[in-house]
């Protein structure tokens, strides 16, 4: 893109009818022509290769924000809330002088193309994103979905993706506690990699990402800056895969698991000492974004010389620095008293540490190279005011035949070896089996706070040692239930993550979200999107957990197939004390299960229709908020008086598939009885929300009950914790070691 | 009196603070030691802790073991000051050649993280005389690169010796030859292994079990009553 000569602001207003490559960078015709309003004259290449990545669909959300809004408009009222959308990631308070950040950031499109770098910088992207607001990561989740298991491309992506996000998150000292691994061959050309982390900070260490106070220095620290990366944002993350056009490799950036370590440590190492005053994580957009966002979040405005910014390749031109996505870098704002303290704390560590320009009294960003002008614009017009799109929406002329194909009306099992059977074949199929071949390529136990990790309900992490005060978090989503109805199936989504945290023993606060979609150019797409937004805002309303950000990945789709809808929700939690936390695995025999919460026939999207029928159909589960924020009331006051000794949540597969993990978990069996009122098939797989499982001790069993009784919640005692098989009374028995084999066996036997 | 035993942080360490964690526990006193640093600040014994020390894009603890603080760490090894090397702590130490054989990558290819069973195969050393010999326990295990090999003299005169210091019972997890979890040089006071004792030492916390607290109790006596 380097021309002869520079292109100048000032050769830019004296050549108006240079041809600049708009469209390759991925601008619209009035998108280019709005830049041109903007500015009063053609852009230079500088100016077109920022705005060109800060208002791409990745960057600006400017499909998604007219929806979006609604997550500000409907915020339940919450004193949790310590810093709310539009930061890096939001805050949240937990007591005791301690704030939590979490966030969950997809990485879809990386993945897909180079499964181990695209995963591995998803994780190195979202944990820079907790250090810029000041806290130090504690934790990683990563849900996960893919292709059907058994397509030969599912072996090229999901061990790439899995070694990739051990490979960096391992190396970082991160535990991965969470998240999910799901198969569905609507994912097979777009696989979604979604990755959360969690941080921890006093709450008078917040950091926010701006840049004021007239002289103080712009230090760009971490890696130096390459040809990797460049149009991640606007190229490869914002449009549809297409057969057509060229490889998008090089779109992918590339990881450094030890320098991210090294900006981490020394990020904080500035922190403690009060060093700055505002901090960027270059990510998405790289300079571009980090200079753009600062200048404009601050009062004043930002010079920068690009001569200055450290380079692997010296050939780079000034538009490429400008858009490349190289990783392990930040940007730091520093009083100059304290430039030195910096740059010797940086030195400590071996991190490159340059001051590569300054914050001055205007409101415009500069940029110059080679002593030239090469950018001059108001700042928030790069990263504010991008453009806004009302995408036309509409329901799918498909949904009612959708919804009308009942799955209730599938044949059902007659006989208890039927039954048996296909509980055999439900915790054996790809999503209900063991995900430990997965889930052991992860350190869970780095940093020594690991309370609970996959696969229980919820992570939890310590975050301090004297007291026990901890947090949970919980990642679900289901994109077969929200095809079916995208309102309902976002709040399911919700439900589900917020009961997990409370089966864990925890009070859910708030909730991060992200959410996956096809298209938003396809009005049915984006009906979609805009039911599950409607649903997800309305449910944290009614649940009073506010959404505190967020990400949004569309265009997850290959030709005219987009995937399932699937908005994943992530529900953060914390416990006044971890040693009461409440684990899956079943503890002691003779203990009494019961069965919290209502079970009707609902079998529409569930596990059981998928593995025995193939089929999609039908409605959702209904979703009762109440009745979900009413059992999280009861697993949290039976977790901290000691009223259980273990729980799950009842999801997909239903009741027989909780009970079988709890058993091999535990080493332990179990009798179940089928209760009046309910067949032994419903019994087992239906997929009602708002249910746990909970094993009681014989000598709490009258408290619990009361509890339960006074205060309206639906209990069942179903059987009892025993044995060495799991055993439907009258129907079957499974003995738990075929059980073992079943579930474990899966997935090593397709993937190892 | 207690005992002051350092922790080695490299700039990849990623156990350094569970190390000091444990070491607290067990109650000593555990003193950070940085790898630019050739002073040992007087402590009595060293552990270098898990992680990725350098990055170990070379070759797990390749490049540590030439750091300024190795250099003195290797120095009163050979005198006798007690040093524990935990899984990239143990590379470092073969590496350094405190230690003999070598480390590779896992035989099936894939970081392992997992509760391991380990048998302890020499209760004399410096870490290891608050367990019996024989003696069973599970300690987590976390690495890509943990699959111990050395020549075949070289391990019979380990076995000879009685300087396998711990075995993987039930399951090999990387494919280290006779089931070699962790080893000790002639005189005992410098032990390596793959699994890391610093996560099983809190009830509540990542396995849920205690027995890598005696890696951490074994050393305080010693020091505490030479």
């Amino acid at each position: 893109m380097s021309r002869t000569p520079l292109d100048t602001v000032e050769h830019a207003a004296g050549t108006p009818d240079v041809e600049l490559p708009w469209a390759e960078l991925g601008l619209k015709k009035d998108e280019y022509e709005r830049v041109v309003e903007i500015l009063g004259r053609r852009p230079t290449g500088a100016e077109l290769a920022m705005y060109s990545v800060m208002w791409s669909e990745h960057c600006s959300y400017k499909s998604s924000k007219v929806h979006l809004r609604q997550f500000g408009e409907k915020a339940p009222q919450s004193d949790a809330l310590l810093v709310g959308i539009g930061e890096n990631a939001g805050v949240v308070d937990v007591g005791q002088g301690y704030a939590v950040t979490f966030k969950v950031e997809s990485h879809n499109h990386p993945s897909y193309v180079e499964p181990y770098q695209g995963a591995a910088t998803g994780v190195g992207g979202i944990v820079r994103d907790i250090i810029a607001m000041g806290a130090r990561p504690v934790a990683v989740v990563d849900p996960l979905r893919f292709g059907a298991a058994d397509h030969p491309d599912t072996k090229r992506v999901l061990p790439g993706v899995v070694a990739g996000i051990g490979g960096y998150g391992n190396c970082l000292g991160l535990p991965n506690i969470g998240g999910e691994v799901v198969f569905d061959a609507c994912y097979q050309g777009n696989p979604l990699v979604n990755a959360g982390a969690i941080g921890v900070m006093r709450h008078e260490d917040i950091h926010l990402a701006k840049a004021s106070g007239t002289g103080n220095k712009v230090i760009l620290y971490g890696a130096r800056t390459g040809g990797d990366g460049i149009g991640g944002a606007s190229i490869l993350a914002s449009e549809t895969f297409d057969d057509a056009k060229p490889s998008k490799r090089p779109a992918v950036q590339v990881g450094d698991p030890f320098q991210e370590k090294l900006l981490i440590e020394c990020t904080l190492e500035a922190f403690a000492e009060k060093l700055v005053v505002g901090i960027q994580d270059l990510g998405a957009a790289g300079l571009s974004c980090a200079t753009s966002e600062l200048a404009s979040n601050g009062s004043g405005g930002m010079r920068v010389t690009l001569d200055d910014v450290p380079l692997r390749d010296s050939t780079l031109s000034p538009e490429e620095i400008l858009m490349s996505e190289s990783q392990e870098r930040m940007c730091a704002v520093v009083e100059p008293e304290k430039v030195d303290r910096f740059l010797e704390i940086c030195d400590k560590w071996d991190v490159i540490a340059t001051v590569i320009g300054e914050v001055t009294d205007g409101d415009r960003l500069e940029i110059f190279w080679h002593g030239g002008k090469i950018v001059d614009v108001d700042p928030r017009t790069v990263a504010h005011d991008g453009p806004v799109y009302e995408r036309p929406y509409a329901r799918p002329s498909w949904q009612d035949a959708l919804q009308a194909d009942d799955a209730n009306k599938l044949p059902r099992p007659a006989t208890g070896e039927e039954l048996k059977d296909q509980v055999l074949r439900l915790v054996s199929s790809p999503n209900q089996a063991s995900k430990s071949w997965i889930t052991s390529q992860y350190d869970h136990f780095v940093q020594g706070n690991t309370v609970l990790a996959q696969p229980e309900d919820s992570g939890m992490i310590r975050i301090d040692e004297e007291t026990g005060l901890g947090v949970a978090i919980a990642t679900d989503g289901n994109g077969r239930y929200t095809k079916l109805d995208p309102y309902t199936g976002a709040q399911l989504a919700l439900a589900e993550a917020y009961r997990n945290v409370a089966t864990t023993g925890a009070k859910p606060l708030a909730v991060s979200d992200c959410l996956n979609f096809g298209s938003p150019e396809d009005p049915a797409v984006m009906w979609q999107f805009a039911e599950a937004i409607r649903g997800l805002a309305d449910g944290c309303l009614q649940l009073g957990t506010p959404v505190t950000g967020g990400n949004v990945s569309l265009y997850n789709q290959t030709g005219e197939a987009a995937i399932h809808p699937t908005p994943v929700v992530a529900v953060l939690g914390v416990i006044d004390d971890v040693a009461r936390r409440t684990p899956v695995a079943f503890q002691e025999e003779g203990q009494l299960l019961y069965l919290l919460g209502d079970t009707r026939e609902e079998f529409g999207g569930s596990a059981w229709s998928q593995v025995v029928h193939d089929h999609l159909g039908g409605l959702p589960p209904k979703v009762d908020l109440e009745r979900e924020r009413l059992l999280a009331e009861i697993l949290i006051s039976a977790s901290r008086d000691g009223m259980v000794d273990s729980a799950h949540d009842l999801s997909d597969g239903g009741l027989v598939q909780a009970v079988v993990e709890s058993a091999l978990l535990g080493g332990k069996g179990a009798r179940l009885v089928v209760p009046d009122g309910l067949d032994a098939f419903t019994f087992l797989f239906s997929e009602s929300a708002g249910r746990a499982v909970v094993a009681v001790p014989r000598s709490e069993e009258l408290r619990f009950n009361d509890m339960c009784g006074a205060r309206g919640l639906p209990v069942t005692r179903i059987g009892v914790v025993d044995g060495d098989a799991v055993e439907v009374q009258g129907e079957f028995t499974l003995p738990l070691a075929e059980l073992r084999t079943a579930h474990e066996g899966t997935i090593p036997a397709l993937l190892a | 009196m207690t005992a002051r035993i350092g922790v080695v942080t490299f700039p990849g360490s990623l156990d350094d603070r569970d190390t000091q964690r444990a070491i607290r526990l067990a109650g000593a006193e555990p003193v950070a030691l940085w790898h630019k640093d050739k002073d040992l600040k007087q402590v009595d014994a060293v552990v270098l802790p898990g992680g990725f020390s350098y990055g170990d894009y070379l070759r797990a603890g390749a490049i540590s073991r030439f750091s300024p603080v190795m250099e003195t760490v290797i120095e009163q090894a050979k005198s006798g000051m007690p040093v524990l090397g935990i899984c990239n702590g143990f590379q470092v130490l073969t590496e350094a050649h405190l230690l003999p054989g070598a480390m590779l990558g896992n035989n099936h290819l894939h970081f392992i993280c997992r509760d391991q069973k380990l048998r302890v195969e020499n209760a004399e050393t410096a870490w290891t005389a608050d367990y019996e010999s024989g003696q069973e326990i599970h300690v987590p295990l976390k690495n890509m690169d943990g699959r111990y090999v050395a020549d075949e003299r070289t391990l019979d005169m380990l076995e000879a010796e009685g300087r396998v210091a711990f075995r993987y019972v039930d399951f090999n997890p990387n494919g280290s030859l006779r089931d070699i979890a962790g080893i000790t040089n002639e005189a005992g006071n410098v032990v390596g292994l793959m699994p890391h004792p610093e996560h099983a030492v809190e009830p509540l916390i990542g396995s849920g079990r205690t027995d890598g607290l005696p890696f951490f109790t074994s050393i305080l006596k010693k020091l505490v009553n030479a």
